[in-house]
């Protein structure tokens, strides 16, 4: 059969899954007061159809900051002012945002990006879209990711064939859509750097640079435009989007502090600024090799590392992190399925499943159990994971004796994780530790996640700097 | 990915778990009354002794299956209890706990591992062509994919509710079984069957003339006609005791109690009416458009009284009986000597020159339409006793693919006002877009299909949706299939797609 219509397929089965997990439960549904996220966007499309844009982020008596106030840039804002004006059926704008940014953007990056057969490419594209996290989120719990998480992506893709300034275009726009991309934009802002370099920066690399970064700014200012006239709005806008005062981390999410929490009290020993002081640090120190191999080496496999590290090291380090910020790191994960399928797709696992107790909240178990079981099943038996298990497939040139244990270890953490969702279901907490299953999950999340930073950060620092190996394929 | 070899059936749990995980995300879609239908029979079968089962009218939707669906669904109530003891309340009508709801759907998922079974056998039976071809074009895979992931099943059982994929699986098992000789397990589970549901009675013609010709009778004469000394009474014995062995364990119990007549006005409750509820597609509806439209136009023209008409409308959308104004009344036996007629020519062909198991299947197809067509309050669902078992044709001959397309585009197609919640449409939409496009590409690459081919096929299907859409208040449109029966006895279908009168 043709590509076309194989893509097709595998599109209209992931828009088909996306749409049946939609008529689930949703975020906040029937609990009042403060109902959940699917209110939130709502309240935002009267927000923003019923009140003048500089009004739009402040407290004012027609707008209470504290009920679901906005706190996404700008972008966001004209997006839902954009659905009040059809206030249909809201989940069909997650189907409709989808079909146009994300899909393609996966579509492209499969065909044109990734390596193998037609038939592979076609089975990536079948994985990618049944990572069940971002179903999920985006069609459960309620949210726009698809559209963040997409023009991202486009800006991979876009950077990936060679077009450096509409790549940084398309990230900046996703950028003004959810602040939560800063966490892609250092590999972002390293790999255009270090492409400058690469060009010469006395020559066109300088010239690069320019067009680069007029670019941004000049998109950055169109899409702030109706708040630039008055700095004091600009400001407003920041302090929605960056709430600093609000701690280290709030609820249970499977980041270092949480997890240490458990065994020193930091969010009590330290003062605010301390552990702001504390948390910046050890980001920076996280991000710092992987930025400078980049920096260094800017093809597209150490971009997409580069991606990976960053994001996770950002969300197991960074000041008030949410469960659901795990979508940023997975994104970059699912474009490595094709090349490394197995511990994409154990990450990928992990990640839906430090989720859990959200989709609990929300009433998602069956989506959560379903879309959990129908990801892991195909991707491995599509994308062959277990025959990619050698040392040379695992690029673990150092780890020799690694390799055998995976396997065995893998199918243990499945299993770990399917008891541990059983119990959070089926057994009450005892009295004196009322959060215990939250906590366990987070905790075996973090540890995963911690596992697989490592990983991808030895992957990524030992590609050597000249690609010496014939057999080397990655070095476009 | 490893390209799996021909041989090598991995591929097959695949698909079948693919299609069970998508069954299971729409467990909290929407469900019609068929749902409180089965519960209300769950709560009659465990609470009530077997005496009271036939009589039991609590609720509306009374027990109308035969007895040994009645036994099924006593076997699945002693799971229920487990769920929801509250759901086997015979007073607690329209109960739909969370529990229940996820019973009654994951009953229907579990119980479609017999379709699943039934869709190996039928594909390890199919005819092919030697020659390494890629997986995806074998004709065993198009198979197992246009029967796992048919859109009319899909949507009629884990949407609407219903428990057709067991059913159909044991019929396309009792297909397989005579495609691969083993006629006294078809002629069982027929039997087993029509005695879970006595809708298949449609088709029985085709298995009882099949049987006796060529399972009976067990030489031909050299230009195909009977040789009647070849009769063997062993075989015909044998058959008999199949069907009065299933028929005395399903109605036995009731026969002994003297509630035979009770049982049977439930199961052919004549009382309901020409036309269901909504429009099945067949030549009734036809007659009543017609007759509808014959009556506005006497009134218009001042021919006929107004009051003197009949006030009920048939295309209202409920269960009862109506009379004609203008053209002549139908009755039951009306119905079922057209049904009759329009078999003959199939069942006579395969008495008198019988193409062996595949000649019985098509003539299967014929009976299913026939009956489809000319059948007495026919339910729009029963198209799929003609789309499924054609679909092994459909993979094995060209004009078969062909006709294939065109009557499940159609067949499909009217099933949508099954599903009328604005929720589902997006649902509804995509699934039949990816039935519709894969049966199209598989099926154009398999028999290398030209391009006028499908588009004649896809227009005649789609026609009328497409007329539907520019005549308001018109009729949907009306479509002529030529028949595919292959002796140059050509039957007129009409088709009609949903009207909005």
């Amino acid at each position: 059969m043709e590509n076309w219509s194989l893509v097709s397929i595998c599109v209209l089965f992931g828009l088909t899954a996306r749409w049946a997990v939609s008529l689930n439960s949703y975020s906040g549904a029937g609990k009042p007061p403060m109902f959940g996220d699917y209110e939130a966007q709502r309240h935002w499309q009267e927000v923003t159809y019923n009140l003048p844009v500089h009004e739009w982020y402040f407290n004012t008596t027609d707008n209470n900051l504290n009920y679901w106030g906005l706190d996404y840039p700008p972008l966001t804002a004209y997006h839902s002012l954009l659905c009040a004006h059809d206030h249909g059926f809201d989940f069909c704008w997650v189907l409709v945002a989808d079909l146009l940014i994300y899909i393609p953007a996966v579509v492209l990056y499969s065909f044109y990006l990734s390596e193998g057969s037609n038939k592979k490419k076609v089975c990536t594209v079948l994985c990618i879209l049944l990572y069940p996290g971002l179903i999920l989120i985006d069609y459960g719990h309620f949210q726009y990711n698809s559209i963040s998480l997409g023009l991202a992506l486009w800006g991979v893709v876009v950077l990936g064939l060679g077009w450096d300034v509409l790549g940084s275009l398309a990230f900046v726009l996703s950028l003004n859509y959810k602040q939560m991309e800063l966490y892609h934009s250092l590999p972002f802002f390293c790999y255009l750097l270090g492409k400058c370099f690469k060009q010469g920066l006395a020559g066109r690399g300088l010239f690069l640079l320019v067009k680069i970064a007029v670019t941004v700014l000049v998109t950055f200012a169109l899409c702030w435009l109706p708040f630039l006239s008055d700095p004091g709005q600009i400001l407003q806008v920041v302090h929605r989007l960056f709430p600093v005062g609000r701690g280290l981390f709030e609820d249970k999410v499977a980041n270092t502090w949480c997890s240490l929490n458990v065994l020193i009290k930091i969010k009590t020993i330290l003062s605010t600024d301390t552990q702001l002081y504390f948390s910046l640090t050890t980001t920076l120190l996280a991000i710092l090799p992987s930025s400078i191999k980049l920096l260094m080496k800017p093809t597209l496999w150490q971009f997409k590392l580069a991606l990976v590290n960053s994001s996770l090291a950002f969300f197991l380090f960074s000041f008030q992190v949410h469960e659901k910020s795990i979508l940023l790191p997975a994104l970059p994960v699912c474009l490595l399925l094709n090349d490394l399928p197995l511990p994409a797709i154990w990450f990928l696992q992990a990640s839906t499943f430090s989720m859990l107790p959200l989709f609990l909240k929300d009433g998602l178990l069956v989506p959560y159990v379903v879309t959990s079981l129908a990801f892991l099943f195909f991707s491995i038996y599509l994308l062959s994971a277990f025959e990619h298990c050698s040392e040379d497939k695992l690029r673990l040139g150092c780890l020799r004796h690694l390799p055998s244990l995976i396997p065995g270890s893998f199918y243990f953490s499945i299993t770990a994780m399917a008891g541990l969702s059983f119990m959070s279901v089926a057994l009450a907490p005892p009295d004196q530790l009322p959060d215990l299953f939250p906590l366990l999950v987070s905790v075996f999340s973090y540890l995963h996640f911690l596992g697989l930073l490592l990983y991808f950060n030895i992957v990524q620092i030992a590609e050597p700097l000249q690609s010496v190996r014939k057999n080397q394929k990655k070095s476009n | 990915m490893a390209t799996p070899r021909a041989d090598d059936w991995s591929w097959f749990p695949a698909l079948a778990l693919g299609v069970s995980f998508l069954k299971c995300i729409l467990i909290n879609a929407y469900h019609s009354t068929d749902f409180e239908v089965h519960r209300n029979w769950l709560a009659i079968t465990h609470s009530l002794p077997v005496s009271k089962w036939y009589h039991e009218n609590t609720s509306e939707w009374t027990l109308d299956y035969p007895p040994l669906f009645a036994w099924f669904e006593y076997s699945l109530s002693h799971v229920a209890q487990h769920f929801d003891k509250e759901m086997l309340v015979v007073q607690n009508l329209i109960y739909t706990s969370p529990a229940t709801i996820l019973f009654q759907r994951l009953s229907v998922i579990v119980t479609d591992i017999v379709f699943i079974y039934a869709v190996k056998e039928c594909c390890r039976s199919v005819r092919e062509e030697k020659g390494s071809k890629d997986l995806l074009g074998h004709p065993f895979f198009i198979l197992a994919a246009l029967l796992l992931w048919n859109f009319g099943l899909l949507i009629v059982d884990h949407i609407h509710f219903q428990y057709n994929g067991f059913l159909f699986g044991i019929l396309l098992l009792s297909v397989a079984r005579h495609l691969q000789g083993r006629h006294l397990e078809g002629a069982l589970l027929f039997t087993v069957l029509l005695n879970l549901k006595h809708i298949y009675l449609y088709i029985a013609p085709a298995y009882g003339i099949f049987l006796l010709r060529s399972y009976c009778f067990t030489k031909d004469n050299t230009d195909g006609s009977v040789r009647w000394s070849s009769f063997s009474p062993v075989r015909l014995v044998a058959l008999g005791s199949i069907v009065i062995s299933v028929g005395a364990l399903s109605f036995g119990p009731f026969i002994a109690m003297g509630q035979l007549p009770q049982v049977l006005s439930r199961l052919f409750p004549f009382k309901r009416g020409l036309c269901h509820a909504y429009w099945a597609p067949n030549v009734w509806a036809l007659y009543n458009m017609v007759d509808k439209a014959l009556s506005v136009l006497g009134v218009r023209l001042k021919l006929l009284d107004v009051a003197k008409l009949p006030k009920a409308s048939m295309t209202g959308g409920l269960v009862q009986e109506f009379q004609h104004s203008i053209l002549p009344s139908v009755s039951p036996s009306i119905t079922l000597i057209c049904t009759l007629l329009s078999i003959m020519p199939a069942v006579l062909s395969i008495w008198c020159r019988p193409r062996g198991a595949r000649g019985f299947l098509r003539c299967l197809v014929v009976c299913a339409l026939g009956s489809f067509m000319f059948g007495w309050h026919v339910h729009e669902k029963a198209i799929l006793m003609a789309i499924l078992p054609f679909s092994i044709l459909a993979v094995e001959s060209r004009e078969d693919a062909g006709i294939f397309l065109m009557l499940t585009t159609t067949g499909h197609y009217s099933l949508f006002p099954l599903l009328f919640t604005a929720a589902e449409l997006p649902i509804k939409v995509l699934l039949m877009l990816l039935f519709t496009l894969y049966s199209f590409t598989s099926l154009k690459k398999l028999f290398r299909l030209t391009i006028g081919f499908l588009v004649t096929s896809l227009t005649k299907a789609l026609l009328p949706r497409l007329l539907s859409l520019a005549g308001r208040a018109a009729l949907g449109g009306v479509l002529v299939v030529p028949n595919f029966f292959h002796l140059r006895m050509m039957e007129a279908t009409v088709f009609l797609g949903p009207s909005m009168l």
